[in-house]
């Protein structure tokens, strides 16, 4: 048995905060150059230049990438080994990103309650998905989403008649309905399978693989390219101004689901793709 | 590409004189306001009370920054979706608002109140917050600061990028933009 304090789970997740906000991940960063130099429509390309140039700035300065520094969705993988020491668990992590918000200057963009909205003024709480691992480490990723996409994301349930058909025509018509609402260029997540609760989260959990890394199983990683082309036919282009440049890539993650079902659900992320991960 | 340099605030001729697609550099004033700040906008006129700012020629900038560094006038500071905005809208256009800045679509009541008074509707680009930071060279709180990134403030910005996406006769660039790509793709 690993001991492991829950004084490290709070300061990895209050540097994940500061982080995630300031520094897209390298794969989001490369795929958005490589678009700008194929785009051929110039308003497009102008924009996806300014996009570059925000990155940069943003981490030269310091300044967050966008001033919706998001919910902070908290994925753990922890290791059945480790036996967490010195308070809970997820107030360990709710104080991380209470403290790296506030320290890190971050927007407080949570509501203590969906119909009553007072602003918590910290961020808090996280949002958490616990998964437990074979072994002793502990794996932190914290992906803030911000809520112009999120928006936009969708959940069905499919007919299995529906099939393959069926999950494209969801997926794009999701994609049109959200036009220039989320700020595309976009990263789409695509859940499959499971139940009503567990397809969102596969979904969300899609866009957390990098944008270089395909779905390892090839019939999925074929449709992942089938779908980003597609949508990139719509015309919506970078900010919904027009062009080649509406989706960044296309995410799947599937699950096996029951007989009688095909859960379907999009969840739709900016170009501001954030995430940091971090392992104990 | 080409821009046009725009200063705030402009009145009903030069906002007539701009069109859908156009690349605009905007400087002198805009005000901030979010869904909450309208709501209470709202509220006073409801109540016959006088606002914290002056509507007539102005532009509003739908934005909730992050907060300031220390010696900095603002944090991150792009702009949020226009369409929680579409409810006040129409009110404020009538009573002489001129420039909505924001991003997304816009409701046909909106486009309807922007055509008859005479507004204009700038995207600004969304996920480009520190870059748009850059633009704003001066902020002053005008009212509820209780409402925390959601008060309204006053913004002196200086060459802002935006775009027109809906002019004052209703042409709308999320409706030509991808229609001219996808045609230009058929040549």
């Amino acid at each position: 048995m690993k001991e492991l304090p829950v004084s490290r789970v709070t300061e990895a997740v209050r540097a994940l905060c500061s982080e995630a906000n300031r520094l897209l991940p390298p794969d989001v960063e490369a795929c958005i150059r490589r678009r700008s130099e194929q785009e051929s429509w110039p308003a497009a390309r102008d924009t996806l230049e300014n996009i570059l140039r925000n990155i940069q700035l943003s981490r030269e300065s310091g300044l967050p990438l966008c001033q919706d520094t998001g919910m902070a969705c908290v994925f753990l993988e922890v290791g059945q080994e480790v036996h967490f020491t010195g308070g809970g668990l997820y107030e360990a992590i709710h104080e991380g990103v209470r403290q790296g918000y506030r320290e890190g200057l971050l927007r407080a963009s949570v509501v203590r309650d969906p119909l009553r909205r007072e602003n918590t003024r910290d961020n808090t709480p996280a949002v958490i998905d616990c998964r437990i691992v074979p072994g002793d480490r502990v794996k932190i990723t914290l992906a803030p989403k911000g809520f112009g996409s999120e928006n936009m994301s969708r959940l069905q349930m499919l007919k299995p008649s529906d099939g393959l058909e069926g999950v494209k025509r969801f997926v794009l018509e999701t994609v049109r309905l959200a036009g220039p609402n989320p700020c595309p260029p976009v990263v789409v997540g695509v859940g499959l399978g499971g139940t009503f609760d567990r397809v969102a989260l596969l979904a969300k959990k899609a866009l957390l693989r990098p944008l270089d890394s395909p779905n390892p199983d090839p019939f999925y990683g074929a449709l992942e390219e089938e779908l980003c082309a597609l949508i990139n036919e719509t015309g919506i282009g970078p900010q919904g101004f027009g062009g080649r440049t509406t989706a960044l890539g296309v995410r799947i993650e599937a699950f096996p689901t029951h007989i009688a079902g095909l859960p379907a659900a999009v969840n739709i992320n900016c170009h501001v793709t954030r995430h940091a991960c971090t392992e104990l | 590409m080409e821009k046009r340099m725009l200063n705030a605030p402009f009145g009903e001729e030069q906002v007539r004189s701009l069109h859908a697609g156009e690349s605009i550099l905007l400087s002198g004033t805009v005000y901030t306001a979010r869904d909450a700040a309208h709501k209470r906008l709202c509220e006073l006129l409801d109540a016959g009370e006088p606002l914290p700012l002056p509507l007539r020629d102005s532009v509003i900038y739908y934005v909730g920054p992050t907060p300031a560094r220390e010696g900095e006038p603002i944090g991150s500071a792009g702009p949020t979706t226009s369409s929680r905005m579409d409810a006040y809208a129409p009110r404020l256009i009538r009573l002489g608002l001129r420039g909505m800045i924001g991003k997304g679509l816009r409701s046909p009541e909106v486009i309807e109140a922007m055509r008859e008074c005479g507004a204009v509707y700038f995207g600004a680009i969304g996920g480009a917050g520190a870059l748009l930071a850059r633009s704003i060279i001066e902020n002053r709180p005008v009212a509820y600061e209780d409402l925390g990134s959601e008060a309204i403030h006053r913004l002196t910005v200086r060459d802002m990028p935006l775009t027109v996406v809906i002019d004052a006769a209703g042409n709308n660039l999320y409706e030509s933009g991808p229609q001219a790509y996808r045609k230009s793709l058929q040549k």
